[in-house]
């Protein structure tokens, strides 16, 4: 039991595992799951549909903070790439009958000017030395100023039935967005794992002055770590506008980089760098949008989401910090003696 | 003379003021040159009237920049108070003066609780003033999700006074108020025990503690002093608007971080000061103001210029600053 509690995983997942058995509680029938019309169907899948997105940009912001960087802006970056998704396939008047070109195209542009910004950030902070917030705070500020630029200040509806496969399409039964996380999820384990450049990213983070003695090269795995945040906000953002079949520039991805810093410290990651967990930012992703979907579905107000999340982060924080941790174990330790 | 102007110039901040405040004439003279009745005088007074509010949060957001802070629960203060406000005198029958000391109490208290965790348990300003505003924005939707609107007499005989300043030009009473903020601040900063220990704590933490600076304690008030300011503007926001909405001012903390900034203040902290923010939030003003003038640009263009000179503020101190680390 004490080696299961040490284990990284194991507080969040359950935490995971007691909001859903309380939601099951509290709702009956919130746990179970049908098989319909070739596609499976229940809260369960729901949630992780709706977690996608977060997921993505979880995972990104994971590797960034884990060199102690931030970025701010991803959920800008998100408005940004479902703009010019949209913008591409209106521009070149794709129908439902229009084949795959015009999706390669959309495709292709979004992830490549998402790409780009995530560059932009990387090469901010790590070339020119600026403290990521402030370097992420600029594209932040200026980047839905873009995606109204690239939108011409419109809510773009998209009419094109190959895109909207990408957010609601169905494969194998489950939801197509679930394999896009899964292969991004997949292919950075390995590249974390099976080389080095997870020893690295963690070697950047616990101290940059050793690693850079030791020669890890933080100049080039920083600004990449910035583009890969970029890239897989990009992503999505393609998510949620192929969700819903259009791109606001105002509110897609809104509040989306407080959600993914919430994630990754629900996940276990060290705020501060160093020690971060991609199947823990993954949990930290599904926990909040769990915890949404049973505040919404218990009939108890959206709004008090919010509130709950502040408690969240604080909880998690003070259990994070040192200092508390010693006030509450001598607390502790003083009320055992008292009673033996 | 000159020998204090060169010496003013090679105190990176004192430069950065300069440069700001020429920005801010510069821009005026273009619209002057572009458009008919730019120069009018009231242009101007409409600029404090308008922005009352974003310069009593951006003069509170400079303490805590300079000791190297941030503070991001402000706009969703504004956003609670204008909610607590309207709900206190619309549906409660208190007096506006009786609220606003209430929320301005509150609005304190708030800061100082998130200045007490940043400092005693070494946690991140940003991460806990992240949870500050997430709590800040659900306790307003909690009160009310819908916009109340105010009809109270003396609220809205506030809302109506106009200061005139000759010339056929008037301030409103938030202007006014804003400016009054404006000066204690700058008094403050600069001639008082805590404004020299917020500098302190701002160029080496520990070096303040060696030197026996109260510095956990100073922290501490810093964010109670925004927490108060946010609450401030958002009495100002109320009377402004004449209704409470708890998404009243979203995004207000990056307008006043980028007032802060291209008022020449460092993020890192320890070097600005609070006139330089004055003209940040001026040059803000500024270009909406340009951008209503022309008529032909589009909203978004705002947000996409304040993007650029943010870039463009933070290229030009880190110049200054590396340049002073090598002297």
């Amino acid at each position: 039991m004490q080696r299961m509690m040490s284990r990284p995983l194991f507080w969040p997942l359950t935490a995971l595992l007691l909001l859903l058995v309380v939601s099951g509680l509290f709702n009956p029938g919130f746990l179970s799951l049908q098989w319909r019309d070739g596609h499976l169907y229940g809260n369960l899948i729901d949630i992780a549909n709706r977690a996608a997105p977060l997921a993505l940009v979880s995972m990104g912001m994971t590797l960034v903070i884990a060199v102690r960087g931030l970025d701010i802006s991803v959920g800008a970056v998100m408005a940004i790439a479902a703009a010019v998704a949209a913008w591409t396939i209106t521009r070149l008047g794709a129908g439902n009958g229009s084949g795959l070109l015009p999706l390669c195209a959309a495709f292709g542009a979004a992830l490549g000017v998402a790409t780009l910004c995530g560059l932009w950030n990387g090469l901010l902070v790590s070339k020119l030395g600026m403290q990521p917030i402030v370097a992420t705070l600029i594209l932040m500020v200026a980047g839905r100023g873009l995606a109204q630029l690239v939108s011409d200040g419109q809510i773009l509806t998209i009419y094109y039935a190959p895109y909207a496969y990408l957010g609601k399409g169905f494969l194998f039964g489950l939801p197509f967005a679930l394999f896009v996380v899964a292969i991004i999820f997949l292919g950075l384990q390995l590249l974390l794992n099976r080389t080095a450049l997870g020893l690295f990213v963690r070697a950047i983070g616990e101290n940059p002055r050793a690693a850079h003695m030791a020669g890890v090269r933080a100049s080039t795995i920083t600004p990449a770590l910035y583009v890969f945040c970029g890239f897989s906000a990009g992503l999505a953002g393609l998510l949620v506008s192929s969700n819903v079949s259009s791109a606001d520039a105002n509110n897609a991805g809104q509040l989306f980089e407080l959600d993914a810093i919430l994630a990754v410290a629900l996940g276990g990651g060290a705020l501060a760098g160093g020690r971060f967990s991609l199947a823990g930012s993954l949990i930290g992703a599904l926990i909040i949008q769990a915890l949404a979907t049973t505040i919404y579905s218990s009939g108890i107000a959206p709004q008090v989401t919010l509130v709950v999340k502040a408690v969240l982060v604080i909880a998690v924080l003070l259990l994070q910090a040192p200092r508390f941790r010693s006030q509450v174990m001598s607390l502790l330790r003083r009320r055992a003696g008292k009673s033996a | 003379m000159s020998n204090w102007l060169a010496s003013r110039v090679r105190t990176p901040g004192t430069l950065s003021l300069m440069v700001t405040m020429s920005l801010f004439v510069g821009l005026s003279l273009a619209g002057g040159v572009r458009y008919p009745g730019f120069l009018a005088p009231q242009v101007f007074m409409n600029l404090l009237i308008d922005n009352a509010f974003l310069l009593v949060v951006a003069v509170g957001m400079t303490f805590v920049i300079l000791t190297g802070g941030i503070d991001l629960s402000v706009g969703a203060v504004v956003a609670f108070t204008t909610v607590l406000l309207a709900t206190l005198v619309q549906q409660h029958g208190w007096h506006p003066l009786a609220a606003m000391a209430l929320a301005l109490l509150v609005g304190g208290a708030y800061g100082a609780s998130m200045g007490l965790m940043i400092q005693r348990y070494r946690l991140q300003p940003f991460v806990v003033t992240l949870a500050g505003m997430f709590l800040a924005r659900g306790a307003a939707t909690l009160i009310s999700v819908e916009s109340i609107g105010i009809d109270n007499g003396f609220q809205s005989a506030l809302a109506a006074v106009r200061i005139p300043l000759g010339g056929g030009t008037f301030l409103s009473t938030g202007a006014v108020a804003s400016l009054v903020v404006v000066i204690g601040a700058t008094v403050v900063a600069r001639y008082t025990q805590f404004g020299r220990t917020v500098y302190a704590i701002g160029g080496n933490e520990t070096s303040a503690a060696l030197m026996g600076l109260p510095v956990g304690p100073t922290i501490v008030r810093v964010y109670a002093l925004s927490g108060f300011c946010a609450a401030l503007a958002g009495v100002l926001y109320t009377v402004y608007m004449l209704s409470g909405y708890s998404l009243h001012a979203t995004g207000l903390e990056l307008d006043a971080i980028a007032a802060v900034v291209i008022g020449g203040t460092l993020l890192s902290g320890g070097i600005g000061q609070v006139p330089g923010t004055f003209f940040g939030v001026l040059v803000l003003g500024l270009i909406q103001t340009l951008i209503v003038f022309d008529g032909t640009l589009s909203s978004w263009w705002t947000r996409i210029v304040i993007g650029f000179l943010l870039l463009a503020f933070c290229l030009l101190q880190r110049l200054l600053v590396s340049r002073k680390a090598f002297q």
